[in-house]
């Protein structure tokens, strides 16, 4: 590889919600937009049903076990948009309200439910996201749903960026969408940003990030080998005068503790605050008479359920503790969603059982029943309790395995605030589903890779207060003019919800503040590209806010 | 041998011959082992396959060490840890992988790709390993892809309202 340094406009680190969606308004309003991303270019006819090593499934994401806590996130060409669920409600509006930790607001107070919306919308359009009717719920979303109504409570299918006319229920989402169902960002952010001339370059890993004389800034990479991502095949430099950073919030604050020896000392909330989002699932194990006699299930053939494998992921969840009047660290909501062997079945525990109750002889009889499991996923407000360690030598985390399993130095200890908020939901739920014998239902166990968050946050949070937040309220990194974080880790804190939504609006609003900077080094851009696919509602809706994201 | 011994605590199997002394055989149907475990272990995919003779001389020094803390008399002709029986093999396993231990990373990472040679084949084409019946996979139901090794499932759901909504639910969909 040539020594040269290549130049660009804006750099963008991470080619998922985050670095999709500013990657796209800054090339369509003109910049020359370079986009490293560390996973490889997948094509939708790549996306296998297969759970061999070295398929799209092990491919296109990490699982990075960390001290307390482990990740399950993107790496891929689309970061998390391939793997992920496709569930994307709005946060609750006292979510935007929340103390957390620091015992006061902690998102900046230009940010709240009323001032996201537009925002929001804006990814509504973009995405072709559509409010679910109960017949595209699947049987585990239908039999979660009418566990919950014979408990007494509500349910909602979920809102979801899906096209149901193309979905075949395969549940293969986390290995990438081969029907092009998903509504992911390789069709529509991606593909719209590459007309503008952007340029992506995928298996391109961030390694740390310099300053040039002239106040711009060097990114230094390493190029990853294309099947053993433990090995390297190459690096280079590339400078520009604006850096989006959006690799995640595993990897963002890796990213930025590694260049501090380079760009100066980092705000003191890098790498600090981070957020599982509250996760935490539970394996109930249906008992099917049961389902057929208390909820008048039936799909035919004698079957109320048996259903683990079918569906898409999420489609139905609970909402009644969504409730701004309960104190903080009593709101949650309870999904129903789908967990593909391979990653996580060793967690579930066997209910009542005499012996271990994550291995052994009772847990192989439990995996029998798969076809009769039901996970709940519960989101809780946790306490931001996530610390970043020294970084690795290289991306986020030691990689063991040629993909997909790597050790990071995250370390989480849940406070008594967490684990009583974790400890809550899964007395609700437990106390649904085993309402008259209907399941036996026990949560996974945090004992052998910690916590497990499949949506991590604010690791490198935006707010008001410079003690607390890495970012000011436009995403811009504190004392590194120039460099913006748009990705899961400015979001302040847990949203008690799937966050992809709102991660995506907070991208969106990010935008007009980065071209802004864009524009005060020089660069020739401007804002107000229409939605991908050339909607424009949702432009109109926000083009009237930009003068309060613009000035500084 | 050990290393199977281990996996067949982590999905036990039912033996392959009486004279088979890795297997406890504690349970009918085929565990961790006839899954592939050891071929899953083996893969340098894996990234664990470089330690595995030490991991398995580590199992036998604690199972020694194990079986003279609680007064054990082990068999000789085999490993120590294949020494132990099925319910000792589950408690010093349970001991290994308990938080606190200086080795734990290392024993679950082993148990989970014990786990995962069961659960998904991970060292197999999955259309291919439900075809050729492999125990977990077989077990656990996984569905049947089509021809083109992909699955498809025409019927989905119970296409009826299961539930009130939540009142405070917004025309799109979202929490109010």
């Amino acid at each position: 590889m040539s020594n040269a340094v290549e130049r660009t406009d804006v750099l963008v680190i991470g080619s998922g919600f985050g670095g999709a969606i500013t990657a796209y308004h800054l090339a369509a309003g003109g910049a020359k937009v370079t986009v490293l991303e560390r996973g490889p270019w997948l094509q939708s006819e790549e996306f296998e049903h297969d759970y061999k090593l070295g398929s799209s499934y092990t491919r296109a994401f990490d699982f990075t076990v960390g001290d307390g806590m482990s990740i399950l996130g993107g790496n891929c060409v689309g970061g998390g948009s391939v793997v992920y669920f496709a569930a994307m409600p709005r946060a609750p509006r006292f979510v935007f309200d929340r103390h957390g930790s620091i015992g006061r607001r902690m998102w900046p107070s230009s940010v709240s439910r009323d001032t996201l919306e537009p925002w929001y919308d804006r990814v509504e359009e973009s995405l072709s996201i559509e409010k679910q009717d109960w017949s595209d719920v699947s049987y585990a979303g239908g039999l979660w749903a009418a566990a919950c109504n014979h408990s007494g409570r509500t349910a909602n299918p979920l809102p979801a960026a899906v096209d149901n006319t193309k979905c075949v229920n395969c549940n293969f989402m986390m290995a990438g969408c081969r029907f092009e169902a998903k509504q992911s960002l390789l069709l529509n952010y991606l593909p719209a940003a590459l007309a503008h001339g952007a340029e992506i370059r995928p298996l391109h890993e961030v390694q740390h990030i310099t300053r040039t004389s002239d106040g711009d800034y060097q990114v230094h990479f390493n190029v990853v080998h294309d099947e053993d991502y433990r090995l390297q095949a190459g690096s280079g430099v590339i400078e520009a005068k604006i850096v989006v950073i959006a690799a995640g919030a595993g990897a963002t604050p890796v990213i930025l503790q590694r260049s501090e020896a380079h760009l100066g000392t980092m705000p003191h909330a890098v790498g600090r605050y981070f957020s599982g989002n509250g996760e935490r699932l539970n394996t109930a194990i249906i008992d099917e008479e049961k389902a057929a006699a208390l909820l008048g299930l039936d799909r035919g053939d004698g079957l109320a359920y048996a259903a683990n494998a079918i569906g898409k992921g999420p489609t139905v969840a609970n909402w009644d503790r969504l409730d701004g009047s309960l104190p903080e660290y009593h709101r949650y909501s309870l999904e129903q969603l789908y967990f593909p062997p391979g990653l996580g079945t060793i967690l579930a525990q066997v209910p009542d059982a005499t012996g271990p109750t994550w291995f052994g002889a009772e847990k192989k009889e439990i995996l029998k029943n798969w076809p009769s499991w039901l996970t709940i996923f519960t989101m809780i407000e946790d306490d931001n309790e996530g610390v970043f360690g020294p970084p690795p030598a290289t991306g986020n985390a030691h990689r063991i395995s040629q993909q997909m399993l790597g050790r990071g130095n995250l370390r989480y200890d849940p406070t008594r605030n967490t684990q009583a908020a974790w400890d809550m939901s899964d007395a609700e739920v437990k106390e649904i589903l085993e309402k008259d014998g209907l399941a036996k239902v026990m949560p996974w166990t945090n004992d052998l890779v910690g916590a497990y968050t499949v949506h991590p946050l604010a690791s490198c949070r935006m707010g008001d207060d410079p003690h607390t937040s890495a970012l000011d309220d436009r995403n811009e990194l504190r004392g590194h003019p120039g460099i913006f974080v748009t990705d899961g880790s400015s979001v302040p804190g847990a949203l008690t919800v799937n966050p992809a939504m709102t991660i995506s609006a907070l991208a969106e609003r990010a935008v007009p503040g980065i071209v802004a900077a864009a524009q005060a080094k020089g660069i020739n851009v401007s804002y107000g590209a229409p939605a991908p696919d050339g909607s424009r509602s949702g432009r109109k809706n926000v083009l009237p806010l930009l003068t309060g994201l613009t000035n500084r | 041998m050990t290393l199977e011994a281990y996996a067949d605590t982590i999905i036990p199997g039912q033996k392959r011959s009486a004279e088979d002394r890795a297997i406890a055989g504690v349970t009918t149907g085929g565990g961790a082992v006839e899954a592939g475990a050891l071929e899953l272990l083996r893969w340098d995919a894996t990234g664990i396959h470089d330690g595995l003779d030490d991991l398995a001389d580590l199992a036998n020094t604690h199972a020694e060490a194990y079986a003279a803390e609680l007064g054990l008399d082990l068999d000789e002709d085999v490993p120590p840890f294949v020494a132990l029986d099925y319910g000792h093999r589950v408690a010093l396993i349970q001991r290994l992988t308990t938080p606190g231990h200086p080795e734990k990373d290392f024993w679950v990472m082993l148990s989970l790709f014990c786990n995962m040679a069961f659960d998904s084949a991970a060292h197999l084409h999955t259309a291919e390993a439900i075809a050729d019946g492999h125990p977990g996979l077989v077990a656990m139901g996984l569905p049947h892809p089509g021809a083109d090794g992909l699955v498809r499932f025409k019927e989905f759901g119970y296409g009826r309202e299961l539930a009130r909504l939540h009142p405070d639910t917004t025309p799109s969909g979202s929490p109010a």
